[in-house]
């Protein structure tokens, strides 16, 4: 068949024909019309209810009768600043940070070996190993973890087999990381939280490492670069908005997590947590809303901190 | 500078039955090399034929499945790249796109451990030297193609290396920008007396550049020479097929004029034309007229009894006024300008 025999929609035919003509002739209106879903749905579900939240933040609890005072006060964000609110801020920071660099040590390597050294089916096996936990429950994989870490749970097990039982104890017998067995134990949390998020720090690195030209590591190399200089000198500083954009994810995903720490873990709390207390079971609503608060804010200063730092560079 | 004129030192590369395989495929296969300290040296080959294999053992980002592979004497194959005084311009130039200018300049250095003060004043020197000052802020993705090789260039020079290697440096370029840079790689490299290796597949590139000439086709070495020994005497019909525009003589054709049954090879520019019917030389038809300036390029079309041969000549462009296509000349050189050939007819 030439190209002359090819069938040519006829010009205008019936409405349809009109309607699609008439997008093409105003591209900036199909645009809109496109985009009018998604900015109704982000500014009014999510941004409104965000701006709701922050509103109720603003607001205080009547002590006594336990009735929300809709008068504008600073007194609830007053409040974040007791010891115990200060505390479980403290704690959840620290442990979103600990986790997101553990996860990006652990996530690094997995992500080198993807983006430069496997091909054809191992690239599929990889996506697949780092894909599969996300298909299963999140539920599921958590009391796996319970189990996996109980004083009877495989983890000892192993230990146990290799002699090694005294080591986990005396790890155990830390303070602040320790505890009666790992389940129970902030490490035992941190475990299982790097466990969750470590495809969300794999998959942005991954990415960023792909686009670096191998020949780069070459001639690093070829200008008298070890490879140690070579990591933190090239790939590193081009990795880096990969490794950011993943601990965007692991840093505010651990920051707003209230199920881990429930099941695994110590009776301590966690933002998530204090603000599923404070808005179900206390009431609290203009408290929790401040809890909610703190972690947006966090985040909003750690990028501005990554920003000044050149962390978006390379992009 | 041949390698046998400075033997005295020990050569600045030496290959000893280097071969590179990857599963079956000999990418090189038991190449022995000797390039002198301060020589310029052209690996020319068509893409596949072990040139770049070759250039990146001695950078040391392969390693040889057998055979020995000297720097100044020094065996070196079990040394990693950073471990060699061997610099490489990359094909592509390799800049790290996050570092400006003068830190890619500096980076070798600063891997060395060079303060900064001192890194930042032999980086600026070589920009200089490379015909770039100035341009020390800027960032790799700001420059132009030539600007880039320009910087690759003093990248690899800062560092003072034994051996420099580049990996068809000006391919990338467009063809005022190569001979420019052709001429300016020359003057550098004489001046700082450093060996240069060079790889391409640009004979006339191979040709002007370099001191010595070695051609590689499947692995191997087929022959090294200075340019006109490689273009004037190709030692097999490979050579002289890539190499030059020389026109390849069958055997019979050979055997007619000079009695030995080899085949041979002819310069265009030694074919001059002659009237039809003068008996001055060999019947021929023109086939095609290129006119090139100052010369003009000729296809003559030998009669039948010759084996149809084309036939490709050089002539003053005076010589060929008036030509056309079809016309009958005759095409006369001298028996003792065709250049026998070693391999079997």
């Amino acid at each position: 068949m030439t190209a002359a025999d090819l069938p040519q929609a006829p010009a205008g035919r019936g409405l349809r024909g009109a309607l699609s003509d008439w997008f093409w002739r105003n591209p900036g209106l199909t645009l809109f019309l496109m985009l009018l879903p998604p900015l109704l749905w982000l500014g009014i579900i999510y941004l409104g209810s965000l701006f709701a939240l922050l509103l109720q933040s603003f607001y205080s609890i009547d002590e006594y009768s336990g009735l929300i005072n809709r008068e504008f006060t600073l007194k609830t964000y007053a409040e974040l600043f007791k010891p115990a609110n200060l505390d479980i801020i403290l704690r959840t920071v620290a442990m979103a940070a600990l986790v997101t660099v553990g996860s990006a040590v652990v996530a690094f390597p997995i992500a080198w070996f993807a983006a430069r050294h496997a091909k054809g089916r191992w690239k599929a096996v990889f996506y697949l190993g780092v894909m599969l936990p996300l298909w299963s429950s999140y539920l599921v994989k958590v009391y796996a973890w319970k189990l996996i870490l109980a004083r009877e749970g495989i983890l000892n097990w192993i230990f146990a087999k290799l002699h090694l039982t005294w080591l986990v104890e005396a790890w155990l017998s830390l303070p602040i990381v320790g505890g009666n067995s790992l389940s129970v134990s902030h490490t035992g949390t941190f475990l299982v939280f790097l466990y969750v998020w470590l495809p969300y720090m794999i998959l942005p690195i991954q990415a960023s490492l792909e686009r670096v030209p191998g020949n780069l590591v070459e001639a690093a190399a070829d200008l008298g670069a070890t490879p140690r200089q070579t990591f933190w000198n090239v790939l590193f500083p081009l990795a880096l908005p990969g490794v950011l954009a993943g601990s965007i994810f692991t840093f505010s995903l651990t920051m707003g997590d209230y199920i881990i720490p429930q099941i695994v873990g110590t009776s301590r709390r966690f933002i998530g947590q204090a603000v599923y207390a404070h808005q179900g079971t206390a009431g609290n609503i203009p408290l929790a809303a401040a809890f909610t608060v703190a972690p947006i804010l966090i985040m909003g200063v750690y990028l501005w901190f990554a920003k000044r730092k050149g962390a978006f560079d390379a992009l | 500078m041949t390698a046998s004129a400075s033997s005295a030192l020990p050569p600045a590369v030496s290959f000893e039955a280097v071969s590179r395989h990857y599963g079956v495929v000999r990418a090189v296969d038991e190449v022995d090399l000797a390039i002198a300290p301060g020589e310029f040296f052209a690996m020319l080959g068509p893409s596949g034929s072990g040139k770049t294999t070759c250039l990146r053992l001695i950078a040391g980002f392969e390693r040889p499945s057998s055979g020995h592979i000297r720097l100044f004497g020094e065996q070196v194959e079990d040394l990693p790249p950073y471990r060699r005084s061997v610099n490489t311009v990359f094909q592509d130039y390799a800049l790290f796109p996050h570092l400006d200018i003068l830190e890619n300049v500096g980076f070798g250095l600063k891997m060395r451990g060079v303060e900064a003060a001192e890194r930042r004043r032999a980086a600026a020197e070589a920009l200089e030297m490379v015909k770039l000052p100035g341009y020390g802020a800027r960032k790799p993705g700001q420059l132009s193609g030539g600007q880039r090789q320009r910087v690759a260039l003093a990248r690899a020079l800062v560092n003072k290396p034994k051996v420099l290697l580049l990996d068809e440096p000006l391919g990338a370029l467009d063809l005022k920008l190569r001979e420019q840079m052709q001429e300016e790689l020359k003057t550098i490299q004489k001046s700082l007396g450093v060996t240069f290796i060079f790889v391409t597949h640009d004979q006339g590139e191979a040709l002007s550049m370099a001191d010595r000439v070695a051609v590689f086709s499947e692995g191997k070495i087929r022959q090294i020479g200075t340019p006109e020994e490689i273009y004037n005497r190709p030692r097999t019909r490979f050579v002289a097929d890539f190499v030059g525009s020389s026109n390849l003589l069958p055997p019979d054709f050979v055997e007619r004029r000079l009695g030995a049954r080899r085949w041979g090879s002819l310069r265009p520019e030694q074919i001059a034309l002659r009237p039809a019917g003068s008996g001055e030389g060999s019947p021929a038809q023109v086939a095609s007229v290129s006119y090139l300036g100052a010369t003009t390029r000729l296809g003559l079309e030998m009669a039948p009894e010759e084996g149809a041969l084309r036939l490709h000549a050089v002539v003053p462009a005076g010589a060929a006024a008036g030509l056309a296509p079809g016309q009958a000349v005759e095409a006369a050189f001298a028996p003792e300008s065709i250049h026998l050939m070693e391999d079997a007819p």
